[in-house]
């Protein structure tokens, strides 16, 4: 299939590749997908103390729309706050990247990687806040 | 770290795009478009209709298509050329072999047995059997690709009317232990097709010694024009009987009507001579191009896996995967090398290769295979080019992979608890 050159650029020049320390409390870490279904998203977030995205990266498994819509999720949340960067629908990508209908479901999962990262910092956030609390 | 002036196609002798997919198709032999030529033009005074009795136009073109079939029958040790049906290419062929054998025996009995990892004209022209009331038998594979004959032989039962089983498997190269099975089908008295696309010219592939009696074979893969197949039909012990397809003015015996593609015929004859005179040393050539692939490859990437027999293997085919890596991911890495893969997000279906799964492949490593089909106009500059390139992209895109990071931490990513989607 033709890919758009959005898609071609994203692959080719990943940005924000890498891994954060899945330990550190400011970080949350998404990790979605399944090797058997040929695309493994893992995005982390490092977060600041009041609530902006200062990092981003990404590492995927997939398809090269799949490495495309991951490297524009790290791309778009960096500098957002994690409620700004919760509100990001994969119909975002779609049309950004101009995804052909049958890779749609990579941009879905670049939106659940999304989600699932900032689940993680909340958990995180929220389990910190409890252990000080007692 | 690779220099980067060595995947400079420019610094080597290489011209891109390469093309590594001879699976798929083959350029047409300069040879064979020569000679191909004079049967579209009036000048020459060889573009009649083959079917055409009353004049020399008619006569000039039949004459080059029964060449062809003579040609075409050394080949593959036909008895007559008479043997040779020209068909518009191996699906065509496929489905008047099966739907053709079906029709004209069903008196006799409503099984065919097959396998799991043939073409999709082969299967889905037996669901359509299926569908008509006859009986399939799909047998499994071996996790190197091959069938058993003795599976074969379990298999057959007094309904049995035909074994239909390829020569050679299109994505893994697979050679199947035809002559074992054919000994088995002729004692028993059942007809023996096989889908030849991949083994004519590559691997020995002879109708005698196999005992084949029915046999599709098309000419793109062999150097000649596309939309040009053949069904051979035995005509002797035993004389194949089939109900045509395809009804109109009676060409082909009966067999198959309509209007010959007489200068693609041509062409297929002349691909077929250059076969039986060089096959041996194309066949050797692209042997040691595919091995010196396959052990630069091997010698420099970890956990890469060859999917289907070593030993059993079109001399072209290498269908290996890079685990961790993403098949279309990889494609796109080495955009301008043709291959192709069986990863699910290469089809429009979603599923990754059916013929890897046959053989007990993961789909994570189904998902990551890559099928390297080298040909006649490979030249060892090339299938130096295309190992740098996949050796440094294959490290490109594992710096990328979550799942290459896990496996060098050690974690057992089956131990993983995936969210499957």
């Amino acid at each position: 299939m033709a890919y758009s050159e959005k898609v071609i650029e994203h692959a080719e020049n990943p940005r924000n590749v890498g891994t954060l320390d899945k330990d550190d409390p400011s970080v949350g870490t998404g990790l979605v997908g399944a090797p058997a279904c040929g695309d493994v998203m893992r995005l982390q977030i490092k977060v600041s103390d009041n609530g902006v995205i200062e990092d981003a990266k990404f590492k995927t498994f997939g398809c090269g729309s799949a490495i495309a819509s991951s490297s524009l999720a790290t791309e778009w949340i960096k500098g957002k706050t994690v409620d700004e960067a919760a509100t990001i629908k994969n119909s975002d990508i779609v049309t950004e990247l101009n995804l052909p209908p049958v890779k749609i479901h990579c941009s879905v999962l670049a939106e659940d990687a999304i989600k699932s990262a900032i689940a993680d910092y909340r958990a995180k956030q929220t389990a910190k806040r409890a252990a000080k609390a007692q | 770290m690779l220099d980067p002036k060595k995947l400079d196609a420019k610094a080597t002798a290489v011209k891109l795009p390469i093309f590594m997919d001879y699976h798929s198709t083959t350029p047409v032999d300069p040879r064979v478009l020569e000679e191909m030529l004079p049967y579209f033009q009036l000048e020459s005074g060889k573009f009649g209709n083959a079917a055409s009795r009353s004049h020399v136009f008619g006569w000039t073109a039949e004459e080059a298509t029964d060449y062809a079939r003579d040609r075409l029958a050394k080949l593959i040790n036909a008895q007559s050329e008479k043997e040779i049906v020209w068909t518009s290419g191996a699906t065509e062929s496929d489905n008047l072999a099966l739907k053709g054998v079906a029709e004209f025996y069903k008196d006799k009995g409503n099984h065919i047995i097959t396998t799991v990892t043939e073409h999709k004209a082969i299967l889905d022209t037996c669901k359509r059997l299926e569908k008509e009331g006859f009986v399939v038998t799909y047998l499994g594979v071996a996790t190197d690709g091959r069938v058993d004959p003795d599976d074969v032989k379990r298999a057959i039962t007094d309904k049995t009317i035909l074994v239909s089983i390829m020569a050679a498997n299109n994505e893994i190269g697979t050679v199947q232990p035809l002559e074992e099975i054919g000994k088995i089908t002729r004692e028993r008295g059942v007809l023996l097709h096989s889908d030849a696309v991949q083994s004519v010219g590559k691997v020995p592939f002879d109708v005698q010694k196999m005992n084949v009696d029915l046999a599709s074979i098309t000419a793109h893969k062999m150097y000649g024009p596309k939309g040009v197949g053949a069904l051979y039909v035995r005509r002797s012990k035993p004389r194949v009987r089939l109900v045509a397809q395809m009804d109109g003015g009676g060409h082909e015996r009966g067999m198959r009507s309509g209007t010959l593609n007489v200068p693609g015929i041509v062409g297929f004859g002349k691909a077929a001579e250059i076969m039986r005179t060089e096959g041996k040393a194309d066949n050797e050539r692209i042997f040691r191009m595919r091995e010196r692939l396959r052990t630069r490859l091997q010698s420099a990437i970890d956990e890469t896996y060859i999917n289907g027999s070593m030993e059993h293997r079109l001399p072209g085919n290498l269908n290996i995967s890079f685990n961790f890596v993403e098949g279309e991911a990889m494609m796109m890495a080495i955009k301008d090398v043709a291959v192709s893969s069986g990863s699910a997000c290469t089809s429009a279906s979603l599923e990754p290769s059916y013929v890897l799964r046959a053989l007990g492949v993961g789909d994570e490593l189904a998902h990551s295979s890559i099928r390297f089909g080298l040909g006649r106009f490979n030249t060892d500059a090339e299938v130096d080019y295309v190992a740098d390139l996949v050796i440094s992209k294959v490290k490109h895109l594992r710096d990328m992979s979550p799942l290459y990071e896990m496996h060098k931490e050690g974690i057992d990513l089956k131990s993983v608890q995936w969210t499957a989607h």
